[in-house]
């Protein structure tokens, strides 16, 4: 019955959707203010239809309903409580409830925090989040519903959760990713409202600016998250493998990174509007490409799910559509917006322009390496891959080439700074980070290393540069604490997050010079050195978990005769799917990880194994800058600007 | 020409330039780093080019799998269902390796037509099978487990 409830609920909303996507439209187009009501009322019934449905099938999942063929093909009586709740978003259909109930929750969410727009606006913003609800819903129910059933015989277990998802991981990446994904609708629902009505203005920068900001916060918290995941639970001690979801999740990154520095000069300055709607247009059509390379099944990937051709020819359908659709709106209404004001070469202006450049190149970059195997292939030119040698050959210069420009944008004014100027200010930091990034490879490796130098001098630049702006803040004042405070928390976010670019430029060019790595063959007592630590094998032993069976190595790492740790990777064995996993041991802290990972047992009776060892200096600084970018990015959202606008008007 | 007009000028000089060294550094990291698909058949035909980085993938064949007792090498066999390749990799293969698996593997082919692995892949879905090899695989003869 509940499975049912559920079903039915999914078709309401569906129903909702559509009468959102009409109504409510129709309403701002002949000036109906009722109409245009209708909107608040009808996405707050979507929303609770959703959460009705979401609920039906996570119940289904909690009292093990194996009937619900969904339900049996991902989940199992034995399944700790924790993971049968998540596996509800553990395969394609049940993400995709996901997806959808988060796209209401966003609408929601837009209904709520919306006081201070125009009911017009607000019409047309909702009217547009319904019609991407009605794709996503149609394509839920036609092609993919989780609530199938396995009647009249169903099983009487479940065929278990796939090994690798049964992690605290799933309970939050996959969340955290769709937030991102999903949010920026609201940009792209910002941006299509904006053009049919003509009013792009500051005005409308600053609504959207929140949702956008927010949607890349999560965007990038997801990213982090899943690459933290994917490195201790993949077993290779990876933490970016260029895997074309990777990349499906990192392009709308980079556009958003853009759309979230364009809309900030859009709204201070009145500068880029056209180009900020077409980004935020980019930025959502990614995301809805992302969605397809993963659910399609066209790509060889660790997300790809069995899957049939017709749920990817609806997606492709859809992204057809949506982007089509809206690239056509913007060409027809794009040329009538004026750029209001003028600015000289050197001011911010130009510098978020390099900025968004950049990114957008990097992100057709990756686009291009992703898709081209797929276009190849298409085209009869046979099958090929584009491997991570390709992504990090264009990605560190067009990167690195950027952070030497953000650093500079730190100290320059918005419309105009004199060239004299910008010497004086920056000289000493630049001068400075060289020389930390010569000195710096000679204290901590062995010699001048190219890489290092790059990476540490772009770190110090950026931190620096950043720094200093801030401590000029001061430089007229001695009530420190005042100014403090008078400093906005949107100016907090923007140090935040450029400090964690700094932050993960450090983790990324350490851990990728100073790694060391070795695949060892070991026996009970055998040793081995690596990196100054020595790693004492002493065999292996059974153990029972919950759902799985287990052979336990014990690893004893010590320093110069010092016992630091004693690690236990573990190679499982599940009893429901009879599959192998690898979970992998880490003694972690700031400066460097201690990785180690069983293989497999070498001989019959099991006494040697295949042991991978890792030393990982710095990792965790790759995960720490990603958070800091994230903070920095909901700190932005809490910035007065936003609350008082709602306030004044409630008032 | 006037000052604003020469700003322009040069920010549309500068664009083009810039972006017109990123294609072409693209172009040519993407030129470098592309690895063809070949089948165990198309490597025992001889279509595949010698010391060249490419791709293959099959199923693991019963009964092939041989280790070294000193190190971590490993030696295998497979096959489309017509042809099989030797494949010879060291280190440690992902978890689901197993005989009767489909696997792509990466490396190079050497002189005697053995595969030189440098890379193991096995997908983390026991059902899914990579594109590549659902395409190459030859019909599965009968009797075959």
């Amino acid at each position: 019955m509940i499975p049912e409830i559920g079903e039915f609920s999914l078709i309401i909303a569906l129903c909702l959707s559509v009468i959102l996507a009409i109504i409510p439209m129709y309403g701002a187009t002949v000036n109906n203010s009722l109409w245009m009501s209708f909107a608040r009322p009808l996405a707050r019934g979507q929303f609770c239809f959703m959460l009705i449905s979401f609920l039906c099938l996570t119940y289904a999942f909690a009292i093990d309903d194996f009937s619900v063929a969904y339900v049996a093909n991902h989940s199992n009586s034995k399944l700790p409580i924790q993971f049968k709740l998540s596996a509800v978003w553990g395969g394609h259909e049940g993400s995709l409830l996901l997806w959808g109930f988060i796209l209401s929750s966003w609408t929601l969410a837009v209904s709520i925090f919306s006081k201070s727009i125009p009911l017009d606006m607000l019409a047309r913003v909702l009217s547009v989040m319904g019609m991407i609800a009605i794709g996503f819903l149609a394509f839920m129910l036609f092609t993919s519903s989780p609530f199938g059933r396995y009647l009249p015989s169903f099983p009487a277990d479940g065929a278990d959760l796939n090994p690798l998802l049964q992690d605290f991981g799933l309970i939050v990446h996959p969340p955290m990713l769709y937030m991102g994904y999903v949010g920026f609708s609201v940009a792209f629902a910002f941006a299509i409202a904006a053009l049919l009505s003509g009013r792009l203005d500051a005005a409308w920068a600053r609504w959207s600016r929140p949702w956008t900001n927010v949607a890349w916060a999560f965007l990038g918290g997801g990213i982090t998250l899943g690459s933290w995941w994917a490195y201790y639970e993949l077993g290779w001690g990876g933490w970016w493998f260029w895997d074309p979801v990777e990349n499906a999740s990192l392009m709308p990154w980079l556009v958003g990174t853009a759309l979230v520095h364009s809309l900030a000069a859009t709204e201070k300055r009145g500068v880029f509007k056209s180009w900020t709607v077409l980004l935020a247009i980019f930025a959502f059509s990614l995301s809805l490409l992302g969605t397809f390379l993963v659910r399609s099944g066209v790509l060889t990937s660790v997300h790809a799910f069995a899957s049939d051709p017709e749920r990817g020819l609806f997606i492709l359908i859809l992204l057809i559509i949506s982007i089509g659709g809206s690239l056509t709106l913007y060409a027809f209404k794009a040329p009538n917006v004026k750029s209001s004001a003028q600015f000289a070469l050197f001011s911010r202006e130009t510098l978020v322009l390099i900025n968004n450049v950049f990114l957008t190149v990097m992100a057709m970059t990756v686009l291009l390496g992703t898709l081209y195997p797929l276009l190849l292939d298409a085209l009869g030119g046979g099958k090929i891959s584009v491997g991570p040698p390709y992504f990090n050959a264009v990605f560190v210069p067009i990167m690195s080439c950027m952070a030497i420009f953000m650093g500079a944008s730190m100290s320059i004014r918005w419309r105009q700074t004199t060239t004299k100027n910008i010497l004086q200010t920056l000289w000493k930091p630049f001068i400075g980070s060289l020389i930390i990034g010569v000195i710096f490879p000679f204290v901590y490796g062995n010699g001048f290393d190219s890489k290092v130098f790059l990476g540490i001098s772009i770190s110090c630049w950026v931190l620096s540069t950043t720094m200093l702006e801030f401590v000029q803040k001061f430089r007229h004042s001695s009530k420190y604490l005042t100014r403090l405070r008078k400093l906005s928390l949107s100016y907090y976010g923007m140090m935040l997050a450029h400090l964690g670019v700094a932050v993960v430029a450090v983790g990324i060019t350490l851990v990728s010079v100073y790694s060391e790595e070795r695949d060892m063959r070991m026996q009970a007592g055998d040793k081995v050195e690596l990196s100054g630590y020595q790693f004492e094998f002493q065999g292996t032993k059974i153990v029972e978990g919950a759902n799985y069976k287990a052979d336990q190595g014990t690893l004893v790492v010590s320093s110069n005769g010092q016992q630091i740790a004693v690690l236990k990777p573990e190679k499982r064995q599940y009893t429901v799917k009879k599959s192998m996993m690898t979970e992998a041991d880490i003694d972690p802290n700031l400066w460097r990880d201690l990785y180690v990972a069983l293989g497999e047992p070498l001989d019959e009776a099991g006494t040697a194994w295949a042991v991978r060892i890792h030393y990982k200096p710095f990792v965790r600084w790759l995960w720490l800058g990603g958070l800091l970018m994230t903070l920095g990015g909901l700190l932005t959202v809490a910035d007065k600007r936003y609350r008082h606008k709602f306030g004044v008007q409630n008032g | 020409m006037n000052p604003k007009r020469k700003t322009r000028l040069l920010i549309i000089l500068g664009l083009v330039l810039g972006s017109s060294i990123a294609i072409g550094l693209t172009l040519f990291a993407l030129e470098q780093n592309i690895n063809l698909f070949y089948s165990t058949s198309q490597i025992v035909g001889g279509e595949a080019p010698k010391n060249t980085r490419m791709r293959m993938g099959g199923m693991v064949v019963e009964n092939s799998i041989k280790r070294a007792t000193d190190s971590l090498q490993i030696t295998f066999k497979i096959t489309d269902y017509a042809q099989e390749v030797t494949v010879v990799f060291t280190g440690i293969l992902p978890d689901l390796f197993r005989e009767g698996q489909g696997i792509i593997a990466q490396g190079k082919l050497d002189a005697n037509g053995v595969f030189q692995a440098d890379e193991v892949l096995a997908k983390h879905d026991e059902n899914y099978m990579p594109p590549e090899i659902a395409e190459t695989m030859k019909p599965k003869p009968t009797g075959v487990k």
